[in-house]
């Protein structure tokens, strides 16, 4: 009875090995990893479905090297350390040939050891705080140089800001970004006495007394702005605050990173009218590439008030960067890939070309851009071309000798350019 | 560069003849609409300085509708319209030039005159030149203070001829400022002196700006006149720190009226009931998403829709509050460990469900007019009208949950069954139904802080999460079961929150917080005010 038992049960484990063997070789899998609960649901639901649509259009087109792309969605529910199990559960067991996913620089962080202990392919669609450069990521969201850098530029040449507010939510992104924007300043002659540095919790809703303070130390009679990598949810109470305390954009202006059209949609746009934005993409650019792509995301999403965004826009450009690398190979195997990935270029959705660097950073024009009213964000400056994004910040000490570059000989993400040998940093 | 500087530059490009956009120079307003729709960011600053010049009645409508984002020319003739948005979706297109209202033309056919930040703070400098004889006061006294910031942009004749006419005290005032700094500026130390008693008990940021590079000039101020600029500015050190001190008072008791909001239903169904209610946070939400469909529902009435919102919040979060008691907590009785895991269970499945019915992203929740804006007690100390408000809002509520309790029937009920339950029920009161309205009432009060919520924060799945720990922090620091305790404990965090803020930032001070209520509680873990006799059983 039990022999029977055994052999029943190991016949059948081993038909369905065989079936889900079968089935991988008909099909490319393609894993995604974005939280649909919890708190970063809001932002990278969105992803997921621009994946599935990516994925869509690709099987229309005919697959992939002949072979159709089967998505594989999991839901890591916000939760940091379910990043790494469900990573694990992708590449072990479903096998899946390239992952995009993550959102929060702390997911990123938790998927990190584990993608490369098993070689996996990730593409992180999302503007970052720099200083990593992994060979199994492929960052296709700004580095601060391709963000924050610029709109900080902006504001010092273009507003003419000689006070400077630097808010943000107390996580790695703002603590590292605002500690490269200090570092940048004090660079330009910003003395300590002109520079304000504050952190708020994650969802702080009680701005009074740091908006009240902003506006103190802003009443010198020098130009201030205010720098905010204040994160998504936090946002909308503090512009609420400035409103109602009678700052306008026009007395202190306040660029944000985390301020997109997406999060744009779910505010009273009222109190951010004016105030300024600087992302890679704005769905108000206006290019062929763009109005198609707001068209068919529209159809898919079958909801004609959606917008577009700039993670968005990263996602398409990493899915074609992969789709035409592994073309160019003829393989989905990580290591050729994952060459064939470095020069790739794909056209911007607002006009331009994007382009992989060694360092596994894309090339991306920066715009600035001012609220308006219907939550859209409407251009008032850009860079004249590209940049190139730069995985390690010139401005801080402890990163300003590395650089990384993945094509052979050096194949290294934290090369040290006065000691000459890879410093294995992270 | 200042602005005068800079009017004074473009005045120049434009007169120079190297500079394609002389056209800046317009022989009648038509000629400058004409020019509009061929401006951009660059040279729109000139062609609207070049308006400003222009005697004519319609330059200072086009130029609040400019700042306003509301002038569009089409595509077609370039002509130049006003497009104002109606509260019904629709829009009335206004020709600029003679103000008639085009009938035939519809929005798509225009393209926007875009506008920028710099654009609209030129704006505001050539409106302040305007507005000074407006005949609203308001407009101009905001006219008279952006003259602040830059004295010699009015001739002391102009000012004086101001002065003459003006009848509003408030203009009046600030005019006399103008003149006294006019009169500071001047290189002679009798008539600084003299300018300095005037200025001397003022508030203005501008005026202390002047004051404070004064100070540093030893060229053009003596030192008998520096002296004198020294004790005048610490005069008004001393009276600002004095109002920055009633700010964080307000800012402390603000923040303590939505903890108030936030905890007094939970001190209902806590304190009195004795349940843990880890939904609680959800009833608020639930509240906030009923602001949220009201809105949509009344999109005429947004003005009013705060005020219909919160009964209707009240009835959507009290009648499930009760739902879930009868078919949960009822069978949980006694069992506090289990009751904890139910409704945090229960607050899961509200968030999923709210993510499932409205989307996982924030929702749009409008502030009425009246909730928006600030009183403008003096130059450095206004309070904002939406948390004025609230603080009004929320005793108002308590006071009333109060009476409520106290000379009710079914007040005397709740607290019947709270001190025995028993007895009450030896003396023929249900309690099961008891139970269940008072928890109903506890939820449906929460419902009402989620109304107030929307106007504060976003309004989204998480929004619960975020205030249930303060909730029960400020219950339990007040003592349970006591809802004066609950009133006084509120009030003592946001104020001692709001002024350890300024010393330590946002996180420490709530960490500093934390760690006090823990010494607080390990000493008298009764709280604030707990409760004696036979009550506590």
């Amino acid at each position: 009875m039990k022999l029977r038992n055994l052999i029943i049960s190991g016949s059948i484990i081993a038909s369905s090995f065989l079936a889900s063997v079968a089935l991988a070789e008909d099909t490319i899998k393609v894993g995604v990893l974005h939280s649909l609960s919890g708190t970063m649901a809001i932002s990278e639901t969105t992803l997921k479905d621009t994946v599935l649509m990516m994925i869509e259009e690709q099987n229309k087109m005919g697959g992939l090297l002949g072979k159709k792309l089967e998505a594989v969605v999991v839901d890591p529910a916000s939760n940091w350390p379910l990043f790494a199990e469900k990573t694990r559960e992708l590449l072990a067991k479903e096998k899946v040939d390239v992952i995009f996913g993550c959102w929060t620089s702390v997911s990123r962080k938790s998927v990190l050891p584990v993608i490369e202990e098993l070689n996996g392919l990730m593409f992180y669609p999302v503007q970052y705080e720099g200083e990593e450069s992994s060979k199994n990521v492929f960052y296709t969201g700004a580095a601060p140089n391709q963000q924050a850098i610029p709109a900080v530029d902006y504001l010092m040449n273009e507003i003419g800001a000689k006070r400077w507010v630097l808010l943000g939510t107390d996580y790695v992104y703002p603590r590292t970004t605002n500690k490269i924007l200090e570092a940048y300043l004090k660079s330009k002659g910003v003395k300590d006495k002109d520079i304000m540095i504050n952190y708020t919790p994650f969802g702080h809703s009680d701005w009074q007394g740091i908006v009240s303070d902003v506006k103190k130390f802003g009443s010198t009679g020098m130009k201030t702005a205010v720098v905010s990598t204040v994160n998504g949810d936090a946002n909308i109470p503090f512009y609420k605050e400035l409103g109602n305390q009678g700052i306008s954009a026009q007395d202190i202006p306040v660029v944000a990173f985390s301020v997109g059209e997406e999060e744009l949609s779910g505010f009273d746009t009222k109190p951010l009218v004016g105030h300024l934005a600087a992302w890679n993409y704005f769905q108000s650019i206006e290019s062929e590439a763009n109005s198609e792509f707001i068209a068919k995301w529209k159809k898919y999403i079958k909801d004609d008030k959606r917008v577009t965004n700039d993670p968005m826009e990263a996602t398409y450009i990493g899915f074609k960067m992969w789709a035409k690398a592994v073309e160019k190979v003829g393989t989905t195997d990580v290591n050729a890939v994952e060459q064939a990935m470095i020069g790739v270029t794909v056209p911007n959705l607002t006009g331009g070309i994007a382009v992989m660097n060694p360092n596994h950073h894309l090339s991306k024009p920066v715009f600035i851009g001012e609220i308006q009213d219907d939550g859209q964000v409407e251009v008032v400056w850009q860079t004249a071309d590209t940049v190139i994004g730069d995985a390690w910040s010139d401005f801080l000490p402890s990163s300003k000798n590395l650089m990384s570059d993945w094509t052979p000989p050096m194949s290294c993400g934290n090369y040290d350019v006065t000691s000459g040998k890879c410093s294995g940093k992270m | 560069m200042t602005l005068i500087q800079r009017l004074i530059f473009l005045m120049l490009l434009t007169v120079g003849l190297t500079w394609p956009l002389k056209a800046a120079e317009f022989e009648n307003f038509e000629a400058a609409i004409a020019a509009l729709p061929q401006a951009d960011f660059k040279s729109l600053p000139e062609l609207l300085a070049g308006i400003a010049e222009l005697d004519d009645q319609r330059v200072s409508s086009l130029f609040v509708h400019i700042s306003q984002g509301e002038v569009y020319f089409q595509k077609s003739d370039k002509r130049v319209f006003y497009v104002l948005d109606q509260a019904d979706g629709s829009a009335r297109i206004i020709d600029a030039l003679n103000g008639e209202v085009s009938q035939d033309i519809e929005k798509k056919q225009l393209s926007k005159v875009k506008t920028n930040n710099r654009i609209r703070s030129d704006i505001t400098q050539l409106q302040a030149q305007l507005n000074l004889n407006h005949p609203d006061p308001n407009i101009r006294l905001t006219a008279a203070r952006e003259m602040l910031a830059d004295v010699s942009r009015i001739s002391d004749k102009r000012l004086a001829d101001r002065q003459n006419k003006e009848s509003d005290g408030d203009v009046a005032d600030i005019l006399s400022l103008i003149a006294a700094l006019k009169q500071f500026s001047k290189d002679d130390a009798v008539s600084q002196l003299s300018a300095l008693t005037q200025l001397d008990s003022t508030l203005e940021p501008d005026v202390s700006q002047v004051l404070a590079a004064a100070s540093q000039d030893a060229e053009h101020y003596s030192a008998e006149v520096q002296t004198k600029i020294k004790a005048t500015l610490a005069n008004i050190e001393s009276q600002r720190n004095l109002y920055s001190y009633a700010e964080n008072i307000f800012f402390g008791l603000s923040l303590g009226s939505v903890l108030l909001l936030a905890a007094i239903g939970l001190a209902i169904t806590f304190g009195v009931m004795g349940v843990i209610n880890m939904a609680h946070g959800e009833m608020m939400m639930l509240g906030a998403y009923t602001t949220y469909v009201i809105q949509q529902w009344f999109p005429n009435l947004i003005e009013y829709s705060l005020l219909i919102a919160v009964p209707a919040a009240f009835l959507v979060s009290g009648s499930v509050g009760v739902i879930i008691e009868r078919s949960i907590i009822q069978f949980l009785k006694g069992r506090p460990l289990e009751t904890l895991l139910a409704t945090f269970g229960v607050s899961l499945i509200l968030q999923q469900l709210v993510r499932t019915v409205f989307s996982p992203l924030n929702r749009q929740v409008i502030a009425p007019e009246w909730m928006s804006g600030s009183w403008q007690i003096n130059p450095v100390f206004s309070v904002t009208f939406n948390r004025l408000y609230i603080i009004l809002f929320s005793l108002a509520v308590f006071f009333m949950l109060l009476i409520f309790l106290k000379k009710s029937a079914l007040g005397l009920h709740v607290r019947a069954v709270a001190q025995n339950r028993d007895m009450a029920r030896a003396l023929s009161i249900r309690s099961n139904w008891v139970d269940a309205a008072t928890f109903g009432l506890g939820s449906g009060i929460a419902g009402i802080a989620g109304v107030v919520l929307s106007q504060l924060t976003n309004v989204g799945p998480n929004l619960g999460q975020a205030y249930i720990i303060d909730s029960f922090l400020v219950v339990v620091f007040g003592g349970v079961g006591n809802l004066w305790g609950t009133l006084v404990s509120a009030m003592t965090l946001g104020v001692l929150n709001k002024f350890l803020e300024p010393l330590t930032g946002p996180v420490m001070a709530s960490i500093i917080v934390l760690v006090g209520l823990v010494f607080f509680i390990q000493k008298r873990p009764m709280g604030l005010f707990p409760q004696k006799g036979r009550a506590v059983e």
